[in-house]
C-alpha cells in the first residue's frame, strides 16, 4: 500500500479506527464502560444527533452547510407534540411537512439566487427559532405527547435498545445507498466537488442543492419528533446549538467541509465518537460534563488539522500537474 | 451532405462588445473542422453559443436540419453536442469511473448503481483511449493528460453527433496527442463532426479537414485546410499583411543564441517605450547595449542537487544574468517541479538553491521573491491571477511591500507602476480597474508577467508562459522574454512547445524522469536534438507503443500507458 492509498484510507475510515481504539481503551480502563447498559445509553443518546448529522452529511458533501437543523429539531419536537393530539399520523406528518417546507425554501433560495448557504440557513436558524417560540408562547407552553402509539415510537424497546436506534440505523443504511448507489448521490458528490464541471456534465445542480436541504430539514424534523416521543413532550430548550454538534460529527467523520468527499459511515462513527468521549468523561468521576465540550472541541481541531495534512500530503505525493 | 450543425448569421453582444457579428459556419458529418482565431476573435463565444451556454442575440442555429435553441449545456449535450473544455472539467475528488459515467451509471437490482459493472465498463472504455489505471482512484490523482483523456472519453461516449474540442492538447504529451488524433480519426470515420479549436498549427494540419478563421467576431476565412499555406493562415488570424508576418517569423524570438551578446537592434516591431524603470526608484536595472550577457557572469540562480522522492532526482540548474535557459522534457519529467523547487514552493528532500551566490532559505516563496526570483506558474487560473481583483491590484500585489513606506502604500506610486507596465506589456484592458477575470488569457498572462516584473526580479521562472494564449499574445510574450533577457534578467523557460524552446532559449536542459538527461547549447539547440535526448535510453517498460489502426481499440500490452504517475 502506498502513501496515497494509506492517506485515503485514513481520511475515509479514520473516525472508525479512532472509535475502535477509544472503545478498547475505555473497556480496559473502566469496568463500568463496556457494559451493555452503558453501550445502550451511548447509542440511544447518540441516535438523535446521528439522524441530524446524516442529513448534514449530504449538505456538506454537496458543498453547503445547514445551520438551521438545531432550530428545526426543536420545532419538529414542538410540532410533533402539538400534532399528537390528533393521532400518531399527525404527530409525524406535521413536523415533517413544516420542516420540509423550511428546507425547501432554504434550498430554493440557495440554489436559485446563489446566496451563501451559511447566511441563508443562519436566517433559517433564527426564523425557525422564532416560529417555535411563537407556537409555544415563548416557551411558556409545553405541549405534551398524549398519543400512546406515538410515544411508543420514542420509548418502545426491542432487545434492550429503544426504537429510535433502529430508525437511525435504518436511515443510515438508506442514506449510504442513496449517497453511494444512486444518481442523486453521485450528483451530490459532483456538485460539491466541482459545481461548474457538474453543470457541464449534465448534473441538475439546482435540483440537487434543493434536495439536500429538504433532506436535511426533514431529518432534523424527524429527529425532533422522535425526541418528543421519547420525552413525551415538545421540549423547547433542548437542541440549541445542535447544528454545531452535527457539523462537528460530520467533519470528525472525515467529510471534507469544502465538499465533494465524505460518507455516512464516517458520520455515524463521528457521532458515536462524540458519545463515547462523553461517556468516558462521565466515567472519570472527577471531571464534569463541561469537560466533554473541551475534549470534543480539541478532537475536532485535531481532525481538521489531520485532514489538512493528509490532503496536502496526497496532493504533493501525486505532484500535481507538471 | 447537409450540415449537422449550422450557424447562420449568429450575433452575440456583451456590454460594450459585439463578440460575434453575423457568423455563419457549417459543420458537416464526418469532418474535422478547425476553428482558429486570436483571443477575442469570438471562438469561445461561438462555442458557448453552440453548446447552449449563451443564447445568440441574432441569427439562427440549426442542428440536424432543424432550428435549434439550447437553453443549457445539458440540453445541447442531450441533443448530441459534446464539448471538451480547455481546463479539465470533471470532479477531481470523485473516482475516475464515476466521473466517466456520471449520469448514466449502470444500474443493478432495485435501480441502485452496480459499482463492479461500472468500474469494469469504465476500464473498458478508457482502454480505447490509452488510459490504464485503477478507475476507483480519485480523478485528481491522475496526471492532467490522463484526466483530459477521461474527459474526452466521457464526451464521446454519450451518443454525440458533434464533438467540440477546445484546446484539447494543451496539457497532453506528444504520445497522448497521437492517441487523441487516433480517436478523432475514429470519430470522423463514424460520421461524427468534430470542431477542433487549437493554437497549435501543426496539429491542425495533421488532423483537420477544413478551417474557419474568426477575427474580431467575424468569419475571416473558411475553406479546406490542405493547400492553405501556414503563413497565409497566420496572416488571416492576425489580420496582418503576409509580408509582415514573414518578416517576423513564426515565433517572435529575435535574439541570437548564447554568446551572441547584444540583442538584435531594430526588429520589425513598432518601437515600444523601453521599460521606463528609471522613473521608479530602485527600478534602474537598465539594459546596457553591448553588455556581454551570458559568459563569465556569476550565476543569478544556482540550484544544486534538487531532490524530492518520486519527483526530482538531483537536478542542477544554473541561470546567468541575461540568459534564457530552457527546460525541456515530457509531461511529468519534472520541469514544473524544478521551477517550484527553486522558488521554495515544493518541499525538498535534498538540494540547495543559491541566488546571486547567497543561499536561499527553503520552503519560502516570500524569501525567494525577496532574493529576486519569481515564478510565473503554469496554471494561471489556480495559481496566478486573483480573479476578483482588478488589473491594477493584480499587478501591484507582489510589489506592495516594495512600494510601501513604513507599511503604508502610496496609491500614486502604484498607479505609476501599473501604468508603466500596462503600456510596456501592451495589456489590453478597458482600464486599470477592470476585473482581471474579464481579460483574455493572453492579457491575463501579461498581467502576471507585470506583477513579477514590478518586484524587479533578478531571475524569472516562466512555466509555459504562452500556453493557451492566442498567436498574437504569444508573439508579444515571446518578444518580451527576449527584451527582458537583453536587459539582464535571467530567465528559466519551461515550454512544451519545442519550437518556442529552441528559438527562445540560449541553452536547454532536458529533463527525463526527474533528472537532467542532457544539456544542449549553441548549435545543439534544435528540436531534433531535444527529442533525441528525451528518447535516449527509454525508461524500462516504456517501449514505444504499437498503435492499433484507427477504429480499433489498442490491445492489451500494446497500450500506451497514460495516466499513471510513478509512485514507488
Amino acid at each position: 500500500m502506498n502513501r496515497e492509498q494509506a492517506g485515503r484510507l485514513l481520511q475515509q475510515h479514520g473516525a472508525v479506527m479512532v472509535l475502535a481504539l477509544l472503545v478498547l481503551a475505555g473497556s480496559l480502563a473502566f469496568d463500568s464502560f463496556a457494559t451493555p447498559e452503558n453501550a445502550a445509553s451511548v447509542v440511544v443518546s447518540s441516535s438523535f444527533l446521528a439522524i441530524i448529522a446524516i442529513g448534514m452529511t449530504f449538505v456538506i458533501i454537496g458543498g453547503g452547510i445547514d445551520l438551521s437543523v438545531g432550530s428545526l429539531f426543536v420545532l419538529g419536537g414542538v410540532l410533533a407534540a402539538y400534532g399528537s393530539r390528533h393521532g400518531p399520523l399527525a404527530a409525524l406528518a406535521l413536523p415533517l411537512a413544516v420542516c420540509g417546507t423550511v428546507g425547501l425554501l432554504q434550498g430554493l433560495v440557495i440554489a436559485r439566487t446563489g446566496m451563501a448557504p451559511f447566511i441563508v440557513t443562519l436566517a433559517g436558524l433564527l426564523g425557525v427559532r422564532g416560529l417555535m417560540l411563537a407556537i409555544s408562547d415563548e416557551g411558556a407552553t409545553t405541549y405534551l405527547v398524549e398519543d400512546r402509539a406515538f410515544a411508543a415510537l420514542g420509548q418502545g424497546e426491542l432487545l434492550g435498545l429503544s426504537y429510535p436506534v433502529y430508525v437511525t440505523a435504518g436511515l443510515a443504511l438508506a442514506a449510504m445507498v442513496l449517497l453511494q448507489r444512486t444518481g442523486f448521490g453521485q450528483n451530490v458528490y459532483a456538485v460539491g466537488g466541482n459545481e461548474q464541471a457538474a453543470a457541464l456534465m449534465g448534473v441538475p445542480v439546482a435540483r440537487t442543492k434543493v434536495l439536500v436541504y429538504v433532506l436535511s430539514a426533514l431529518l432534523a424534523g424527524l429527529a425532533g419528533a422522535l425526541n418528543a416521543a421519547r420525552l413525551s413532550s415538545g421540549v423547547t430548550i433542548l437542541g440549541i446549538g445542535l447544528e454545531l454538534d452535527a457539523i462537528a460529527a460530520v467533519v470528525i467523520g472525515g467529510t471534507l467541509l469544502t465538499g465533494g468527499a465524505g460518507g455516512v459511515t464516517g458520520t455515524v462513527a463521528g457521532v458515536l465518537l462524540l458519545g463515547v468521549i462523553q461517556s468516558l468523561i462521565n466515567q472519570v468521576g472527577s471531571l464534569t460534563s463541561a469537560f466533554q465540550q473541551v475534549v470534543s472541541g480539541a478532537f475536532l481541531a485535531l481532525v481538521v488539522v489531520a485532514q489538512r495534512l493528509l490532503s496536502k500530503a496526497q496532493r504533493l505525493d501525486t505532484g500535481g500537474p507538471p | 451532405m447537409d450540415p449537422v450543425l449550422e450557424a447562420k448569421g449568429i450575433s452575440k453582444r456583451f456590454p460594450g462588445v459585439l463578440a460575434l457579428d453575423g457568423v455563419s459556419l457549417a459543420l458537416h458529418p464526418g469532418e474535422v473542422h478547425a476553428l482558429v482565431g486570436e483571443n477575442g476573435a469570438g471562438k469561445s463565444t461561438l462555442i458557448k453559443v453552440f453548446t447552449g451556454v449563451y443564447a445568440p442575440d441574432g441569427g439562427e442555429l440549426s442542428f440536424q436540419g432543424r432550428p435549434a435553441a439550447f437553453g443549457t449545456p445539458l440540453e445541447a449535450q442531450r441533443a448530441g453536442i459534446s464539448t471538451i473544455y480547455q481546463e479539465v472539467n470533471l470532479v477531481p475528488m470523485m473516482s475516475v469511473a464515476r466521473n466517466l459515467l456520471l449520469g448514466r451509471e449502470p444500474r443493478g437490482r432495485l435501480g441502485v448503481i452496480d459499482a463492479a459493472v461500472m468500474n469494469g465498463e469504465a476500464e473498458r472504455i478508457l482502454a480505447g483511449y490509452g488510459v490504464e489505471t485503477d478507475v476507483r482512484r480519485p480523478l485528481r490523482t491522475l496526471g492532467v493528460g490522463a484526466q483530459q483523456m477521461v474527459a474526452l472519453a466521457r464526451a464521446v461516449s454519450v451518443d454525440a453527433r458533434v464533438v467540440i474540442m477546445d484546446e484539447p492538447t494543451s496539457s497532453l504529451e506528444p504520445r497522448e496527442v497521437a492517441t487523441l488524433f487516433e480517436v478523432i480519426r475514429r470519430l470522423r470515420a463514424a460520421g461524427i463532426a468534430v470542431m477542433y479549436v487549437s493554437h497549435r498549427l501543426d496539429e491542425l494540419y495533421q488532423v483537420c479537414d477544413r478551417v474557419t478563421v474568426l477575427r474580431d467576431g467575424r468569419v475571416a476565412h473558411t475553406g479546406p485546410l490542405a493547400g492553405l499555406e501556414r503563413l497565409t493562415l497566420i496572416s488571416l488570424m492576425l489580420g496582418r499583411e503576409l509580408d509582415e508576418v514573414r518578416s517576423r517569423g513564426l515565433t517572435s524570438f529575435t535574439r541570437r543564441r548564447a554568446g551572441a551578446g547584444t540583442p538584435e537592434p531594430g526588429t520589425e516591431r513598432a518601437p515600444e517605450p523601453r521599460m521606463e524603470r528609471a522613473a521608479e526608484p530602485g527600478t534602474e536595472r537598465v539594459a546596457e547595449p553591448g553588455m556581454e550577457r551570458v559568459n563569465g557572469q556569476a550565476p543569478v540562480v544556482e540550484a544544486r542537487g534538487l531532490t524530492r522522492r518520486h519527483v526530482l532526482r538531483g537536478v542542477d540548474v544554473t541561470v546567468r544574468p541575461g540568459e534564457v535557459v530552457g527546460l525541456g522534457g515530457l509531461l511529468g519529467a519534472g520541469r514544473t517541479e524544478t521551477a517550484k523547487a527553486i522558488v521554495g514552493a515544493l518541499p525538498l528532500d535534498g538540494g540547495r538553491v543559491l541566488v546571486a551566490g547567497l543561499p536561499l532559505r527553503g520552503g519560502s516563496t516570500a524569501a525567494a521573491i525577496r532574493a529576486g526570483v519569481s515564478l510565473l506558474p503554469e496554471d494561471r487560473k489556480a495559481e496566478g491571477i486573483v480573479p476578483t481583483l482588478s488589473v491594477r491590484e493584480n499587478i501591484a500585489l507582489a510589489a506592495l511591500p516594495a512600494l510601501a513606506r513604513a507599511g503604508v502604500v502610496s496609491e500614486a506610486r502604484i498607479d505609476r507602476v501599473v501604468e508603466i507596465f500596462m503600456r510596456r506589456l501592451r495589456i489590453k484592458a478597458a482600464s486599470p480597474h477592470q476585473l482581471v477575470s474579464e481579460l483574455s488569457g493572453g492579457n491575463q498572462q501579461k498581467v502576471l508577467l507585470a506583477r513579477w516584473l514590478a518586484v524587479r526580479p533578478k531571475a524569472l521562472l516562466l512555466d509555459e508562459p504562452t500556453r493557451g494564449i492566442d498567436v498574437g499574445a504569444k508573439a508579444e510574450v515571446q518578444a518580451l522574454i527576449d527584451e527582458l533577457a537583453a536587459e539582464g534578467l535571467g530567465v528559466l523557460l519551461i515550454s512544451s512547445d519545442l519550437e518556442e524552446l529552441v528559438e527562445g532559449a540560449d541553452r536547454i536542459l532536458v529533463l527525463r524522469d526527474g533528472a537532467v538527461a542532457g544539456e544542449l547549447s549553441g548549435d545543439e539547440v534544435t528540436e531534433e536534438k531535444i527529442m533525441a535526448t528525451i528518447a535516449e535510453q527509454p525508461p524500462e517498460q516504456e517501449q514505444p507503443p504499437e498503435r492499433g489502426r484507427p477504429g480499433e481499440p489498442s490491445r492489451q500490452g500494446a497500450r500506451p500507458q497514460v495516466g499513471e504517475r510513478s509512485h514507488e
